[in-house]
């Protein structure tokens, strides 16, 4: 009976933290490149703009709710909750911290330690692609087919050396569960540095970072919604809240990519060369893990932000490119030199 | 891209309307594709959904009247617009401006060249996805458009100058404001250059799409920067001088490929020589006494005697010319305006048959096809 409580204050808890995030993600956005582009960008709304994201929700709930006359009204509505739904799902298997002990009871900061854990966060982004593309083929019309079929390949391109960087991984650790690879990110790597999965994948590291801004829809990758060439692509057509979900979606998954770096590249909720765990109580050092892997998942969303106000946008054809004759050869690579040196020294 | 053109085309096509109302087409233009997949097999530009009949308006309009019509042609830099037509009744009056009228309209006209490529460097980027650069690059543009502002109380259809000369003397936020402005113009150029020029990315995106040869430029009647960027070294401030333009020492940049990338890299370095342009005329502005004329001895009424002129100047765009025909009344018989949007338009469909959507939106930006002076 415990343990339910325990598991629905989790999912309760990394359900609105994840919403909050993303609200705030909105705000971070648009004051991240007001601030790069020597603007002020929302200021108005309590301080700091802080509340223009809750101001944005309820004039997005309150709009109109429109289907264009001739959209598949079916597709048209399945198309935003087939892209928000996996979006918050996918958090469930990644960790948000170590762990807390309460009256002798140990709580894993984790919603579900999936031993395929791995596997589920593939599977999810890949449901992804249904939203966009149901969301673009519904609505009937040409720019949103144009964007969903972009999207389509895309992600489906990008998946393939998503999955191979994310394999190299389970390679060096022998694990499809992401809490034990967080797990053993402890100590140090060849004597002087942090044992951390960057150290380990590099190359892996570099490809997983790419994928996951094609995954996302992030500039550069960013064509299904190409405001400027297909106006704004797969959801020309959407508005009220149903467009709110597809921002909304973007900005979790956005979250839960950002949180996946940090697990397996950068040492989870780990410090380098400090051990928190050993100086820390048992309740202090959970809230310390915590905000250890919060602030580190910060530095990469921000990290998208950085990105999407800096470079322009690839052509399709250059996206295309990229992934199949550069992303995928050097994931497979990447591959084989894992499994080369775990060969090697096992 | 080339490859694509050799590429079978099967039948099945989809027919796209790009516009008149699209984020990415400035002002109102609309181009019907018939794309294949991404492809673009055919593309019908459709002009004329923002004809206001400006020449027609000419005719019933006193030479004098007809100043701030030539606001909405160009209306990113409505300076040069003026000025070519002032330039244009002058000649037909065979009147001769002072010397300091001359140097005001080179700064003025100066300045609204840089504004004018700001805007299409800028727009530029956000067509290609980067947003940043447009904001360095308009806030600089701002500054102009006080200068502008304080000059005489417009910020975007300025209505400069007069037949004859020029109505004020430069403004005196003009001398305090310039020695800073030409700095941050330049930083916010090289603060572009750099988020763009050497970015991968970016290289990807424009060299190399849509080139264009210098023959079929020419013979399409290619001028300015769209021009000059597939290497024909034509620029009417020196190849055929007018106000003192030769005096200045100033070089017209010039591209190999005439594609989206050279287009761009052109109008980056223009606005370079227009800073040094300004700044000479400034200094010889200086030299003259401060009570020298504005205006030259025009009657009140204009009546030009009966004959016809052309008369053109380098606007931002290219070759800027106004054809005016007189029969000696106070109003023009015709006034028939040569934008160089309108020529670079037409080969808008040769230049993206067989490339992707995308680029027709580069292409499109590159251009700088402004629909105020294309339709008139």
């Amino acid at each position: 009976m415990d343990n339910w409580v325990i598991a629905l204050i989790k999912v309760v808890f990394i359900w609105t933290w994840t919403l909050l995030i993303a609200t705030l993600m909105t705000w971070v956005e648009r004051r991240g490149s007001a601030m790069m582009q020597d603007r002020l960008g929302p200021n108005r709304a309590g301080p700091f703009g802080l509340f223009q994201p809750l101001a944005d929700g309820i004039k997005l709930f309150t709009k109109e709710d429109i289907i264009p006359e001739k959209a598949h009204k079916i597709l048209f509505s399945l198309g935003p909750i087939l892209f928000a739904l996996p979006a918050f799902s996918a958090y469930a298997v990644i960790p948000f911290g170590d762990k807390l002990i309460v009256n002798g009871k140990e709580i894993i900061l984790q919603v579900a330690d999936v031993n395929v854990g791995f596997l589920y966060v593939v599977a999810l982004g890949a449901m992804a692609v249904y939203g966009i593309v149901l969301g673009g083929w519904g609505s009937n019309n040409k720019y949103s087919i144009l964007g969903g079929l972009r999207s389509t390949a895309q992600l489906i391109s990008y998946e393939v050396p998503f999955g191979l960087s994310l394999l190299a991984v389970v390679l060096v650790y022998g694990t499809f569960s992401l809490r034990e690879i967080s797990l053993v990110q402890q100590g140090t790597f060849l004597g002087f540095l942090p044992n951390w999965g960057i150290f380990k994948q590099p190359l892996g590291f570099i490809l997983f970072i790419v994928t996951a801004y094609a995954e996302a829809n992030r500039v550069p990758f960013d064509l299904p919604e190409a405001e400027s060439e297909i106006v704004a692509g797969y959801h020309t057509e959407y508005g009220s809240m149903r467009l709110g979900l597809y921002l909304f979606g973007e900005y979790v998954n956005m979250y839960t990519l950002a949180a996946l770096m940090v697990t397996l590249y950068f040492g989870a909720w780990h410090l380098p060369y400090i051990d928190m765990s050993k100086f820390l109580g048992p309740v202090s050092y959970g809230i310390a893990s915590f905000l250890v892997f919060f602030l580190k998942t910060a530095f990469f969303l921000w990290l998208f932000v950085w990105v999407r106000w800096t470079v322009p946008r690839f052509r399709y054809d250059q996206v295309m490119g990229l992934g199949w004759k550069a992303l995928i050869p050097l994931a497979l690579v990447n591959l084989f030199i894992t499994a080369l040196c775990i060969q090697l020294t096992v | 891209m080339a490859n694509n053109n050799n590429a079978p085309i099967t039948g099945d096509y989809v027919t796209i309307n790009i516009g008149p109302s699209h984020p990415a087409m400035h002002g109102t233009l609309r181009v019907v594709c018939k794309t294949d997949g991404e492809t673009i097999v055919e593309a019908i530009p459709e002009i004329g959904y923002l004809h206001r009949g400006v020449e027609k308006l000419g005719e019933n309009l006193t030479y004098h009247q007809f100043i701030p019509i030539t606001d909405r042609l160009n209306y990113c830099s409505a300076i040069a617009n003026n000025v070519a037509y002032e330039k244009a009744v002058e000649k037909l009056l065979g009147i001769e401006i002072p010397d300091k009228a001359k140097l005001i309209r080179v700064i003025m006209k100066e300045l609204a060249r840089i504004a004018d490529h700001q805007v299409c460097v800028g727009i530029l980027g956000v067509d290609l996805g980067a947003f940043t650069p447009f904001f360095y690059l308009i806030i600089q543009r701002e500054e102009i458009y006080d200068i502008f502002e304080w000059y005489n109380g417009a910020r975007l259809t300025n209505t400069f100058g007069r037949i004859g000369g020029v109505n004020a003397d430069l403004p005196e936020i003009f001398h305090t404001k310039w020695p800073k402005l030409k700095d941050t113009i330049r930083k916010a150029n090289d603060e572009t250059d750099k988020l763009l020029t050497h970015n991968r990315i970016w290289m990807d995106r424009t060299i190399g799409v849509n080139p264009f040869s210098p023959e079929d430029a020419l013979e399409y009647g290619f001028t300015g920067p769209c021009l000059r960027a597939t290497g024909v070294k034509r620029d009417l401030r020196k190849d055929e001088p007018y106000y003192f333009y030769d005096k200045f020492d100033f070089e017209v940049p010039v591209g190999k490929h005439g594609d989206v990338f050279d287009r761009y890299y052109v109008r980056l370095m223009e606005m370079e020589q227009s800073i040094r342009i300004i700044d000479q005329a400034y200094a010889m502005y200086k030299e003259l006494p401060p009570d020298a004329p504005l205006m030259a001895k025009v009657p009140k009424i204009i009546k030009p005697p009966e004959g016809e002129i052309y008369s053109a100047i380098e606007s931002p765009n290219g070759e800027l010319g106004f054809f005016i025909k007189s029969d000696g009344t106070d109003k023009p018989y015709r006034i028939k305006i040569r934008p160089p949007c309108y020529m670079v338009y037409q080969a808008f469909p040769e230049l993206v048959k067989g490339e992707m959507i995308a680029d027709t939106i580069a292409c499109l930006s590159s251009l700088n096809i402004i629909a105020g002076e294309l339709d008139r």
